[in-house]
């Protein structure tokens, strides 16, 4: 059925939910002091946090922890209606995108007394919760880097080595070895490869290197790993910058290069990438393409895919003469109208304790924020033989790699708004990178409002 | 006869007015907590900053000046009059034939039944599926383009494409339904007219423009003031299939508007823009009206 948006459907909606909030207070779940409600969208998690649930209500007698599940689409949705309605959870899952937001919007409970060690995590992973007041709004749940994901058969197929895969390294101007490597790995529909005379770029039978789509603002899973290991940095300072850095020209000409992989025909072009239909991963699992760029959260879903034989490699080394990969992490936030909010506090501290932390390591699902509960998650990855080299060097190997996190800023919706279309234009219709001066000045411009 | 059989004394009805009342009473509930109520209120909105946690605040004419020099709003209403002008054109022709189809050579209900199919299913699972079909490298809509010999086409990711195709999505989806309306306008002209002119020596061609197309004035009137209006609210399709993209390419005013208000927390601009569209649509469907002289039958 058409879903019938009336001129003032959207308001109609907003309407219907100010009316609730009135008289929503105090009916959720948690109010009797005795149930935390939490809120993950990972189904793959689940197991490993309610077995944390367990732990918890061990220690914490006559407290019981409710966990619910929903998709990433719906979560948010779902979460922000529960801000408005009132019925939000004691406790969810946060991700740093939605960070900015949640607190332009007044919605987290700061978490100050419960006395966060950032020693206690991985580095740099407590500070990204801290807002601009100075107040800490998350504890650190877990990280994920991004390395390169490979099939086998094709490297093989390519005579390239997992040690070549290893130590590669590019730049703007020639691509070095990486777009040599990705090169070879195409192949026309003739049989010839990207780098042999002949080689027909509009008749690509398998990519060197799958689309991961324009990567709108953050771009973490497609360019940030360029971008940054040619020293460009998202804003002006590491946490809540007050002006983006899209206009520079390190950036462009890292887009350009990017970009440019695909009018070779080595990088898949931006119609092969669909949201739903066409990820990365799907891209490698139809053999259409030989490598891609994707983050830890999808290692079991590379693993896991029936015939396909998966290797991994860290991020290509770059001008700076390191490696560099997004780490971004996951926290668990407390709602400011918490029902129960004592309670609420309670669990979020059990969450960011080793304990529980070496629990889900345990599952080798994700990687912990405590380096215990990292080491707990090596070690059963590598029981089910994945060997996550690729994304735990950048973040032990400070010589060679660097990480960066997400940029966190105000107004992070209308960054999104703004870049998503942005980067399309330069990606799918060609539209020169200086375009993105302007889009920059708009961005900063909302920004110094 | 008895006495018992006399006629009431004619009384003025007074207690009418208020069962009347009564009757409408939840019906009117309906309209002014869910229709007038919340108009009102966008209207009011749209003067406001407002991101729905926080109160209102008056910002006067802000957002309607913002909008004017917004020219993300002007491609986007661009992007859905291009919309509206193929979904209404391919719909309206494609459901006229296969209605006049359906009266004038068949009476199969099976046949009604089939062309209605489409209109079953929900549009984000149509969205969906069409979205599978038409992928570049995986839909089977392009291996068997690719399989004949010709190019794939990126028709969802492609910024020529796009617009074009989700149009025609929802032409599939909707052709039906207007077909049903146009052949149930159809049924109510005489068929003795049809008789007159085959008499006469007509052809199917000329009784269509001489009988079929002025006596089905009205109803085809009706049905594209309908559709119309519906077809500027696209917003699923797009939603399920391009998000907006890529580039904006398919970035129809309801989604722009949805976007500002639920991804970007502006309910006041969004508001905005909700008016300008309610004043757009009540013009356009004015100016159909008189011009359709829908009112009016020549039928008589």
């Amino acid at each position: 059925m058409r879903i019938h948006m009336r001129t003032v459907g959207a308001l109609t909606g907003a309407l219907a939910l100010s009316l609730v909030t009135g008289c929503a207070q105090g009916g959720t779940a948690g109010s009797d002091g005795k149930t935390v409600t939490y809120w993950l969208w990972d189904a793959s998690q689940q197991p490993a946090y309610q077995a944390c649930a367990k732990g918890f209500e061990k220690e914490n007698p006559g407290l019981k922890v409710k966990i619910t599940q929903l998709g990433w689409g719906d979560y948010w949705t779902k979460l922000t209606a529960s801000f408005i309605a009132g019925t939000e959870p004691d406790v969810f899952t946060d991700h740093i995108q939605k960070f900015g937001q949640f607190a332009d919007l007044n919605v987290l409970e700061p978490l100050d007394d419960l006395d966060i060690d950032d020693s206690a995590y991985q580095t740099g992973l407590a500070a990204n919760w801290k807002g601009q007041d100075g107040h800490q709004y998350g504890t650190p749940k877990d990280w994920d880097t991004v390395a390169l994901f490979y099939n086998r058969k094709l490297t093989d197929a390519a005579g390239l080595t997992g040690d070549q895969l290893n130590s590669l390294s590019w730049n703007p101007k020639d691509g070095g070895t990486f777009e040599k490597a990705i090169a070879h790995l195409t192949v026309d529909k003739n049989g010839k490869r990207g780098d042999e005379q002949g080689f027909d770029k509009d008749n690509v039978k398998v990519y060197g290197l799958a689309t991961g789509g324009a990567g709108d603002g953050d771009g973490q899973t497609t360019w940030s790993p360029f971008a940054a290991s040619a020293g460009w940095n998202y804003t002006d300072k590491a946490r809540w910058g007050t002006k983006y850095q899209y206009d520079s020209e390190t950036f462009q000409s890292v887009i350009d290069w990017y970009f440019g992989l695909a009018k070779k025909g080595y990088l898949a072009p931006f119609t092969d990438y669909t949201d739903g239909a066409n990820p990365a991963n799907a891209q490698l699992a139809s053999g259409k393409a030989a490598a891609s760029f994707d983050g830890a959260w999808m290692i079991s879903t590379y693993y896991g895919t029936k015939g396909l034989d998966v290797g991994t490699a860290p991020t290509p080394t770059g001008p700076t003469g390191k490696r560099a990969t997004m780490m971004n992490g996951l926290a668990d936030s407390v709602t400011k109208n918490a029902p129960n909010k004592e309670g609420a506090k309670k669990w979020v501290r059990y969450l960011a304790s080793d304990e529980c932390q070496k629990t889900v390591g345990g599952y080798g699902i994700v990687f912990p924020a405590t380096p215990d509960g990292t080491k707990a998650a090596v070690a059963a990855y590598k029981k089910k033989g994945i060997d996550v080299s690729a994304f735990t060097e950048p973040v032990t190997d400070k010589k060679n790699s660097a990480t960066f996190s997400f940029p966190v800023t105000d107004y992070a919706a209308d960054v999104y708004a703004l870049m998503r279309p942005a980067m399309q234009d330069v990606f799918a219709n060609d539209a020169p990178v200086s375009g993105l001066d302007s889009t920059n000045d708009q961005i900063n411009l909302i920004l110094g409002q | 006869m008895t006495v018992a059989s006399t006629s009431p004394p004619l009384r003025r009805p007074r207690g009418d007015g208020a069962l009347a009342a009564l009757f409408v009473a939840p019906a009117m509930l309906g309209f002014l907590v869910f229709l007038l109520w919340p108009t009102l209120r966008g209207v009011y909105l749209s003067f406001t900053r407002f991101n729905l946690l926080t109160p209102a605040e008056w910002v006067g004419l802000d957002n309607y000046v913002r909008m004017v020099n917004d020219p993300i709003f002007w491609d986007s209403l661009t992007v859905t009059v291009e919309y509206v002008a193929i979904n209404i054109g391919v719909q309206t022709v494609s459901a006229l034939a296969i209605a006049v189809l359906l009266q004038r050579l068949t009476q199969s209900a099976v046949l009604r039944g089939i062309v209605l199919t489409p209109y079953l299913m929900s549009n984000v699972v149509a969205g969906i599926v069409w979205l599978w079909i038409l992928d570049t490298q995986l839909g089977i809509g392009n291996e068997i383009i690719a399989g004949l010999g010709f190019d794939r086409i990126p028709f969802l990711a492609d910024e020529t494409w796009a617009i074009p195709t989700i149009a025609l999505i929802n032409v599939w989806r909707h052709v039906g339904y207007t077909a049903l309306l146009l052949f149930a306008g159809l049924q109510a002209i005489p068929n003795d007219m049809y008789e007159a002119a085959k008499v006469d020596g007509a052809s199917e061609w000329r009784m269509f423009w001489r009988i079929t197309m002025p006596l089905l004035r009205p109803i085809l009137a009706v049905v594209l003031i309908m559709t119309v209006i519906g077809s500027f609210q696209v917003f699923d399709t797009v939603a399920v299939t391009t998000a907006g993209g890529p580039a904006n390419a398919t970035n129809v005013l309801q989604y722009y508007i949805y976007g500002s208000a639920f991804g970007r927390f502006q309910f006041g601009y969004a508001s905005a823009m909700s008016v300008a569209l309610l004043v757009v649509l009540s013009a356009i469907t004015f100016l159909q009206y008189r011009l359709t002289r829908a009112g009016h039958t020549d039928l008589g």
